[in-house]
């Protein structure tokens, strides 16, 4: 078994890939901006949900509970969606996933399929496979279009795009669709990709889907979207094929309530998506006449059974206590519901847009879900790149406590002995986070954080990531002696170069 | 060799504590402190989901049960169309004379992508979010009836409109094998420069006629 995740364990480290991004103005004004506009409308839409500090917390509270018994759950949603006529398979990693996908394709002779974004497809680089088969995937949503059509990578996991001005998709568009003319306004690239779709959606019979979520209770499945290519896919194929990470079940189907509440707010800024899609198996007189549900491992076994962090922070008690009370652990990395917020408010992942982080899971989620996909041995260069300063935190709609998970990561790392580290440019990054950001009282909390598992005598030893270079040559009082900020301000730009 | 459901199963089971707690119970306790339901009467919750319905530039037609048919004839009128595809379980007498009502489960795709649009029930409604839910095949017709069309005109019964999201939740529960599509406005993207254009592939035109 070899767990695949994109063309990550092929990417060169996120201090040199971000290092050339770092000089694209271009790249970054199109993040910035795409950034900053979601985020606006994502303050606005939270800021009028009176509740949403509980949504959040039910949220976080519903898939600790679900992880903590999801071999059950897995197997409530295999037995119910198979009772409703859907075939459900088990994938232990990418390669196998792409082969079941290929196999039901080959088998019923289709040639193309169409499909609807699903960042997890990217994950076990089913396009390459698919290819590879000779079977052509149309990607339908407009982004992953521009991506596809453009040979490109995407940079954010909401708005693959996003790295992507008019201008570039203007002319990427009459280059690949064949047009003489085309406006460069986005209504008129719209329409474009709109016609360029349609026949598509009427003729080819196969689709791939990825899942928001999973309800073990009925064996539904539910896909969130605002353009309308989901519900073509799956609406009107003859077979559509579902890919789900194993960490998308939820229990019951009013579970949905809390969720259905917090992603498309996090996510798009919107109150609820344009369209929800929610289907149980297959039915007779309607939709797809053929279901299959491919469930995939790929490495998140491997985050679940990082137990450090928690035998850490958890005392021994009950589980409903330790819902309760909060705890941080490695593995509630799993609880992700991929609603971009945090790249958005990333002041690192702004900078360097999505790319650098060399994995198809960007920002601050990708930096704690990529290495521990991989079993902490590839990407090990992620859990740096991070100021610590806490606003994805705040951000999360499940409250993943990303700073505290980094941290974790990087003493792991630093454990195994294995840490390319460049400290130099993980000094740059604090440096432009902590001068420019506002967040300066978050950044101390997490250095204060971040600094319990390697202070010994008052003194700190052995730190991970930014501190760790000069620790070699200096003892460094523990901090609590000196607020970060004291600290920060007495030594100017860091004791960095 | 095990096959892979049984590997997955076991690493999970590898991974959790050996100790755990029983699964109902640790349910139960989840802390829900989140609204559940509304807290308006009726005829604010009804000014909410109209309101919600005007952002997303959906047209909104009011009417009293016996008058249905000739409220519809107004919109078509002002529409100006003359023929719309009908679901199975739209009662015949909302149907208005004069124009052409088709029911029809064999069309193929072209033939629904010719049409001049679609007229459809809903099985409940959601004012804070604007949502329309629609059930497939029931009052909501087969679900490429409302997707390939560019026009879509919606019934509401006003009983069916309830205030909050986890309201509307419990209602869809109650038909949760059936296909759901919710409805939150017309299909759009912002992925272009974030600029938001309405229309991208499900029916740009959404009119909704509330029932009181
Ligand atoms: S970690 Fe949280 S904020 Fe980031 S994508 Fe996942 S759910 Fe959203």
């Amino acid at each position: 078994m070899t767990v695949r995740v994109g063309e990550a364990a092929q990417a060169p480290d996120f201090p040199s890939a971000s290092h050339e991004l770092l000089q694209n103005a271009q790249l970054r004004r199109n993040v910035r901006r795409a950034t900053e506009v979601i985020r606006a409308k994502r303050n606005r839409v939270v800021a009028e949900t009176p509740d949403w500090e509980e949504l959040r917390e039910a949220a976080r509270q519903i898939k600790d509970h679900t992880l903590r018994h999801l071999d059950f759950y897995l197997e409530q949603f295999e037995e119910n969606c198979s009772r409703a006529g859907g075939q459900v398979h088990w994938a232990q990693d990418a390669d196998e996933a792409n082969r079941i996908i290929v196999e039901i394709l080959q088998e019923r002779g289709h040639k193309e399929v169409i499909k609807v974004k699903t960042m997890t497809s990217d994950e076990i680089g089913l396009n390459a496979a698919l290819e590879g088969e000779a079977i052509t995937p149309y990607e339908t949503d407009l982004a992953d279009l521009i991506v596809q059509l453009g040979n490109d990578r995407p940079s954010h996991i909401v708005v693959p795009a996003l790295h992507r001005n008019r201008n570039e998709i203007r002319q990427l568009f009459m280059e690949k669709m064949g047009l003489k003319e085309l406006g460069d306004r986005p209504e008129d690239l719209t329409a474009a990709a709109r016609a360029y779709l349609r026949d598509k959606f009427l003729r080819v019979e196969a689709a791939i889907s990825g899942a928001n979520f999973a309800v073990a209770e009925t064996g539904s499945v539910c896909v969130v979207e605002s353009e309308g290519n989901g519900r073509m896919c799956l609406s009107l194929p003859k077979l559509l094929i579902t890919l789900v990470g194993i960490e998308k079940i939820i229990p019951h189907f009013t579970d949905l309530e809390v969720f259905l509440q917090l992603l498309p707010r996090s996510a798009t800024g919107e109150r609820m998506n344009p369209y929800n899609s929610i289907w149980t198996g297959f039915s007779a007189s309607d939709g797809p006449q053929e279901f299959h549900v491919v469930l995939l491992d790929n490495g998140r076994t491997n985050v679940l059974a990082d137990a450090d962090a928690e035998s850490a922070g958890r005392a021994a008690g009950t589980a409903a206590a330790v819902m309760s009370a909060g705890v941080t652990s490695a593995k509630d990395t799993l609880d992700c519901i991929r609603c971009g917020a945090c790249l958005n408010v990333c002041p690192v992942y702004r900078q360097t847009g999505g790319h650098a982080y060399g994995s198809v899971y960007a920002g601050p989620i990708g930096a704690i879900l990529t290495p521990q996909l991989q079993s902490m041995q590839h990407s090990q260069s992620l859990p740096y790149a991070s100021s610590l300063c806490g606003a994805c935190y705040e951000v999360c709609p499940v409250k993943i406590n990303i700073p505290e998970i980094l941290i974790h990561l990087r003493s792991k790392i630093v454990e195994q002995g294995a840490a390319p580290l460049s400290e130099r440019w993980e000094m740059n990054a604090a440096a432009f986070t902590l001068a420019r950001s506002n967040r300066l009282a978050v950044a101390q909390k997490f250095a204060r954080v971040a600094q319990w598992p390697f202070e010994r005598d008052g003194f700190l030893h052995n730190l991970p990531g930014p501190f760790r270079a000069w620790l070699q040559s200096r003892d460094l009082p523990a901090l609590p002696k000196e607020s970060f900020r004291e600290w920060w301000a007495k030594t100017k730009r860091g004791p960095g170069k | 060799m095990m096959d892979s459901k049984t590997v997955v199963l076991q690493k999970i089971r590898n991974a959790l504590p050996a100790q755990r707690e029983r699964r109902e119970p640790e349910y139960a306790a989840i802390q829900r402190k989140y609204l559940q339901a509304g807290e308006h009467d009726s005829a604010h919750r009804l000014a909410l989901f109209e309101q919600r319905l005007r952002d997303y530039d959906a047209g909104l037609h009011r009417c009293g049960s016996s008058t249905i048919a000739e409220t519809i004839a107004g919109v078509l009128r002002e529409r100006q169309k003359k023929s719309l595809l009908v679901a199975a379980e739209i009662p015949v007498k909302w149907l208005p004379q004069n124009l052409t009502f088709v029911h029809n489960d064999a069309l193929t795709y072209a033939e629904i992508d010719h049409s001049e649009g679609v007229l459809t029930g809903c099985a409940t409604a959601i004012a804070s979010t604007g949502t329309i839910v629609l059930r497939h095949s029931n009052e909501a017709g087969g679900r490429a009836l409302t997707l390939i069309p560019d026009y879509h005109l919606c019934i509401v019964h006003a009983e069916k409109v309830v205030e909050t999201v986890p309201e509307g939740l419990r209602q869809m529960a109650s038909f949760a094998a059936a296909a759901i599509t919710m409805i939150s406005g017309p299909s759009a993207t912002s992925d272009i420069e974030m600029t938001r254009i309405k229309g991208v592939h499900g029916p740009r035109t959404l009119d909704v006629i509330l029932v009181i």
